[in-house]
């Protein structure tokens, strides 16, 4: 089965890693990509039951939009929103520069 | 007092109100407790120590008064990681989230706050609830009572062990795919997954959010009814908790046990949770135990339920996909870990942190699910997984037509040593083939003690489910078997796990030259 087993590359592991921001290391890679080529092979199982015919279903129970009253309710303070933050300054989160010097 | 740790809530309840004992001794007998066993058993990723008892304390005060919150007022519980505590570091057993104490506690954790119980500390897991056996918690893995040298299950490997080592009477879990299922299966105590929408989630380390559900972990189903009925009912920061009034689950299963008969329930075995590749020892004691239920009265009836065997697949294409957009928020910005060389983006320190941040299993979910939500991918993958969710909601629909409650063997196996499956995904994933249609359908699932497998000597658990809305009748069903087979066994089957962390005796007489120690 070549097809399957060639199915996510290096380079798709790679592309992935990117668009998940982990900067996996060149070895992680590798090893990810043998992986979930396994777990895709397997998970693929569901392709043989899912026909045109059946409805997805994306949640155990049946919910029609929640919406609470319009009223202010009990909300953490700016002091506990920060309480976590790496850096913060002036009541604000501080993060590294945005854009990279090319950019 | 050593006899302190081994009352069943419900028994420590009864004591602490009639003034037999206080709060302050049974959380200090508690702390006592796991300091001896921790080095063995690391259930625990922190303990509240001084604040456990100095809130014990606080109960004996109020109850002296006359104003003890409710009846479990001054229980100790040990509460899964996952849920977040605002006097205690919550971590998810992640690096990320080393040391993070959040500023809000969770739901669960605030009702049973509310009503006097005292938190003893927090549980270990896999981490982020991504695996079976706590070898993918960041801080090490927990063992087994029964045994050291094998897991606990997981994630909830930690509330499983602390229970099953008497470290704790209750404690709390999250149960995902078979999260408080599978480890309750593997150290002989009781776990209960309710109804998707029962409890709220607020406060609970998201992992999946269709899937996720907080529920009760005890010794026995009587004590799981008593926390369920705190943690349950209607939040409305939970935006899929169910508004319903909810009939008390201590209540029925005091009946179960006090009625002691079956008579009237249809019981159905599911074919497809039963047979290859399910240990001997399992199986012949999961027959045994349906002989009891018919003994009792019970209807036993075979169900089919032809897509069961396409869950496992959906559930690791929808759980990861889930989990790679909830594990987004890890972003180093605004909690948790951030690792900065200098002169980087934020970009670049979010994939770095993340890097670091995140273990193996962590890794490899998020990006699967990536891969399952991408462009050209979602239909083939997360798609068709959601079809086959609609295929196990029609095929349990279909089953409780025919039974009151379905059963199966809680796991396939029992216990497994440390490193038999942790480099092996798919293995690993296994572990939860009988576990993961109940969340894929959102019904309720308990699992109890039935025995012990001859072949090794381990616990073996029975899983009952039934239909949404209906936790009730686990507690029901489960209640009137535990206490059939306790009558038959003379003692509850915790009673013969091994001694952990004995002390050294004196010697002197009646004690044994090696101290007596397995």
């Amino acid at each position: 089965m070549p097809d399957a087993s060639l199915e996510i590359t290096v380079a798709d592991v790679q592309h992935l890693a990117g668009l998940a921001r982990i900067a996996l290391e060149p070895g992680e890679i590798e090893h990810l990509a043998g992986e979930l080529n396994q777990i895709v092979d397997s998970v693929r199982k569901v392709q043989e039951v899912a026909t045109p015919d059946v409805p997805a279903t994306s949640h155990p129970l049946p919910l029609v939009n929640v919406l609470r009253a319009d009223e202010v309710g009990a909300v953490l303070t700016q002091q506990q929103v920060l309480s976590g933050a790496p850096d913060q300054q002036d009541g604000r989160f501080r993060v590294p520069a945005i854009l990279g010097e090319e950019q | 007092m050593t006899d302190l740790i081994r009352w069943t809530a419900a028994e420590l309840a009864e004591r602490l109100g009639a003034g037999d004992v206080s709060s302050v001794e049974a959380t200090r007998a508690h702390l006592d407790r796991i300091a001896e066993v921790e080095p063995d058993v690391h259930a625990f990723l922190h303990v509240a120590g001084e604040a456990a008892l100095t809130r014990a304390a606080e109960i004996d005060r109020l109850r002296a008064a006359g104003e003890a919150p409710s009846p479990l007022a001054g229980v100790p519980v040990a509460i899964k990681d996952v849920l977040c505590t605002s006097d205690m570091p919550s971590t998810a057993a992640s690096r990320i989230l080393e040391g993070w104490i959040p500023p809000y506690d969770a739901t669960p954790v605030a009702r049973l706050r509310a009503a006097g119980l005292v938190p003893l500390g927090k549980t270990n897991m896999d981490e982020f609830a991504m695996g079976s056996s706590t070898e993918y918690s960041a801080y090490g893995p927990t063992h087994n009572p029964w045994d050291l040298s094998r897991i606990p299950g997981g994630s909830g490997g930690g509330s499983a062990a602390a229970v099953s080592a008497f470290e704790a009477p209750v404690a709390l879990g999250s149960d995902t795919g078979g999260s408080i299922r599978q480890p309750a299966a593997v150290t002989g105590s009781v776990g209960v997954k309710p109804t998707y929408g029962g409890v709220s989630r607020y406060g609970a380390i998201a992992l999946a959010s269709s899937l996720d559900q907080v529920g009760p972990v005890s010794r026995t189903v009587l004590d799981a009814g008593l926390i369920h009925d705190v943690i349950g009912g209607y939040d409305p920061n939970d935006a899929t908790s169910l508004q319903q009034a909810w009939p008390s689950m201590a209540e029925a299963a005091r009946r179960g046990a006090a009625e002691g008969s079956l008579a009237g329930v249809r019981v159905g075995v599911v074919k497809e949770l039963n047979g290859d590749g399910f240990q001997e020892g399992v199986r012949s004691r999961f027959a045994e135990s349906l002989e009891r239920m018919a003994a009792a009265g019970a209807e036993i009836v075979e169900v089919a339920a032809p897509h069961f065997e396409y869950a496992i697949s959906a559930y690791y294409l929808i759980l990861p996909a889930e989990a790679s957009s909830n594990l987004a928020k890890y972003d180093a910005v605004r909690f948790g870990l951030r690792v900065d060389p200098g002169r980087s983006t934020t970009e670049q320190v979010m994939a770095l942190s993340r890097e670091r941040g995140f273990g193996p299993e962590v890794k490899r979910r998020v990006i699967l699910g990536t891969y399952a939500l991408s462009a050209g991918y979602y239909d083939a993958y997360y798609g068709s997984a959601q079809q086959v969710r609609t295929l196990v909601q029609r095929d349990f629909a279909a089953a409780f037509e025919q039974a009151d409650v379905l059963v199966s063997p809680s796991t396939p196996t029992t216990a497994f040593r440390f490193g038999e499956k942790v480099d092996d995904p798919l293995a690993m994933y296994l572990n939860d083939v009988t576990t993961i249609p109940a969340n894929l359908a959102g019904v309720p699932g308990m699992s109890l003690p039935i025995g012990l497998a001859p072949e090794d000597g381990l616990p073996v658990g029975l899983q009952i489910m039934a239909p949404v809305r209906e936790d009730a009748r686990l507690y029901r069903v489960g209640a009137t078997l535990e206490a059939l087979l306790e009558a038959e066994w003379g003692a509850p089957l915790l009673s013969r796990a091994p001694e952990l962390g004995r002390p050294v005796p004196v010697p002197g007489f009646g004690t044994e030259p090696d101290g007596g120690t397995r």
